[in-house]
């Protein structure tokens, strides 16, 4: 299955990931490549396979409602690019910045 | 021999018997460190002087008769891909590099209570997805064994340590043969437990239902030694198993017979490099010679495995690496300053693309390397609308399959082995532009972490050029036992381990 340089601009923006023209040439390329190798796992019918989607039969794991120590707020801010010592900042989202 | 060329275990037996002080030893490997680190550049970071203070310490409680954790004065390297609190945690990434965790891993803190000196980190491909350690931010790893090789990756920092004698031991994570494959080609012991033995809280993200993390040693008593430290249930890692660990160290030494190994014909299909043909067909005769049973086994879906791999993986790493966004912690994008008394710089013409969602990108876009990027891409792209059941949910069932293809084997084996890698050591610069030729390298590693099963890597010859080879065991879920017992009966018969590159 072919991937285009268009499909590619569109996950480009998915994944928040910005790519200059000439590394979406080339990740379009290299995709395409990559998932031409997946598709062979068309060949194999899997209709009554159940998925894994864990290397474990987990149960839901389940914990006592305790209150336990967690870090506090300096600490959660302390690797922060931006906060103002409460909150963690950000360009404005709504109206004009 | 001399003291580094001890193993682990030995050297824990000098230190107990108060024949050696953890300050003589750990000034010992830092001073081989900073003989030979400039040429393998195998750490982030090593921590000399916290590595004396507590090897002081060590040796002072020791003196005075103070109960003593497992480990007690043994240096360790460790990941640069786990917690450890207030130090830097960098993952090989721009994004992270300056990140200090406000919290030590899990098996940060099991080290720091078995008293283990941390004597560095160790570098990495960027969040572990490379098999080469050339996507490290930093710099590349050497080969102790060549220097114009690559020591494999992700771990390669953590195997090469070890190799050239940097540190007797230490901690690497495997999501998809990261521990196993640069032990096999930096000759070193390597071993990626099963799924949920070891805690990965505090291990940074990858992929999480493939992500453990394992030890590596130049023995494989020594490996058993570290396992028993970094095993065990954590409440704060959901995914741990709440499986007793058992006494690794005291029970891989107990004698085994009638094991049966299982080989694979299609691992020895055409691609495999003679050099390790050749090896691996004599540890085979190393095992029969010890009595145990080799036969043929079938693993079907084995061929799907890396497709499988590189769908689950990226799926789960695009959905992981969200977290990367400028906001919480890492790297951040600024804005260019506009120019003095002039216009503020222009936004590129996107409609779509708010202030918030450029900064996100371009965040994401200077703070990861281009192997991240790849994945990041190809994951979304394979959970995006329309391509979901084609790809992810596809590669879940054929998962499903791979497990129980080892579910038959294990009826009628003990353990199953099978090369490490197809050819020793390549050149660095070699694959780097490559993708798919790189993620094919995984061919004989992935099975295992797509099944959730240990396996063991242990060097096992050397090929014409004078690389090391490495022989991969796998055992069933909670098979670490057998698989240490199985491994270490071969270095009692034979020196391969024993072997130390040249630097």
């Amino acid at each position: 299955m072919g991937i285009t340089k268009d499909q590619v601009r569109k996950v480009a923006l998915l994944a928040r990931l910005e790519l200059p023209d000439e590394q979406l040439e080339v990740m379009t390329g290299q995709l395409a490549e990559i998932v031409t190798y997946i598709d062979l796992l068309s060949e194999l019918d899997t209709d009554r396979v159940e998925p894994m989607a864990h290397a474990m039969d987990l149960a839901n794991v389940f914990a006592e409602d305790d209150v336990e120590p967690s870090l506090d707020r300096d600490q959660a801010l302390a690797n922060a690019p931006r906060h103002d010592g409460q909150c963690y900042l950000v360009p404005a989202v709504l109206g004009d910045s | 021999m001399t003291l580094l060329e001890l193993t682990a275990t030995e050297q824990l037996r000098q230190l107990e018997a108060g024949e050696l002080t953890a300050a003589e030893l750990t000034r010992a490997y830092l001073e081989r460190i900073a003989r030979v680190e400039p040429q393998v550049q195998a750490f982030t970071r090593v921590n000399a002087d916290a590595a004396r203070q507590q090897a002081a310490l060590v040796d002072r409680r020791r003196r005075q008769g103070d109960r003593v954790g497992r480990l007690a004065g043994l240096p360790v390297a460790v990941k640069d891909v786990l917690c450890t609190q207030g130090a830097p945690t960098t993952c090989a990434s721009r994004m992270l590099a300056d990140f200090r965790p406000p919290y030590d891993a899990t098996v940060i803190a099991r080290l720091r209570a078995a008293d283990a000196i941390l004597i560095g980190k160790t570098n990495m491909d960027e969040f572990a997805m490379g098999g080469s350690t050339e996507n490290s931010a930093l710099h590349p790893t050497r080969n102790p064994w060549d220097l114009t090789r690559s020591p494999g990756g992700s771990s390669g920092g953590a195997a090469a340590c070890v190799a050239a004698g940097m540190a007797p031991l230490s901690v690497g994570s495997d999501t998809g043969g990261s521990i196993r494959q640069p032990a096999g080609l930096c000759g070193v012991v390597g071993l990626k437990p099963t799924y949920g033995r070891v805690s990965r809280f505090g291990l940074v993200a990858f992929a999480s239902s493939l992500d453990q993390v394992g030890p590596m040693a130049r023995s494989v008593e020594d490996a058993a030694l570290l396992l028993e430290t970094l095993a065990g249930h954590d409440s704060r890692d959901s995914t741990s198993a709440n499986v007793p660990v058992p006494a690794y160290h005291r029970s891989v030494r107990e004698p085994l017979n009638g094991l049966r190994v299982g080989i694979v014909p299609e691992h020895f299909a055409q691609g495999l490099d003679a050099d390790v043909e050749q090896a691996i067909r004599e540890a085979l005769r190393v095992y029969e010679s010890l009595g145990a049973d080799v036969r043929e086994v079938k693993l079907p879906h084995a061929r799907y495995a890396v497709a499988t791999y590189y769908v689950i993986a990226p799926c789960e790493a695009s959905s992981n690496l969200a977290r990367y966004d400028g906001v919480h912690y890492g790297y951040r994008w600024s804005p260019p300053p506009a120019p003095v008394g002039g216009e503020p710089v222009p936004s590129p013409p996107d409609a779509d693309e708010s202030d918030l969602v450029r900064l996100y990108r371009r965040t994401r876009a200077e703070g990861f390397g281009m192997e991240v990027k790849r994945r990041i891409m190809l994951g979304t792209y394979a959970l995006s609308a329309g391509y979901y059941d084609a790809y992810y949910l596809k590669a879940l069932k054929v998962r499903r399959l791979i497990r129980q293809d080892f579910d038959d084997v294990f009826r009628d084996v003990d353990l199953v082995a099978s090369p490490v890698t197809a050819a020793p050591a390549f050149e660095l610069g070699e694959m780097v532009h490559d993708p798919l030729k790189m993620y094919l390298i995984d061919l004989y590693t992935v099975s295992a972490n797509l099944a959730g099963i240990p396996g063991i890597s242990m060097p096992c010859g050397f090929s014409s050029s004078g690389l090391p080879i490495g022989l991969q065991l796998l055992a069933p879920s909670f098979g670490e036992e057998i698989l240490l017992r199985g491994a270490y009966r071969f270095q009692q018969v034979t020196d391969w381990h024993r072997r130390s590159p040249s630097l």
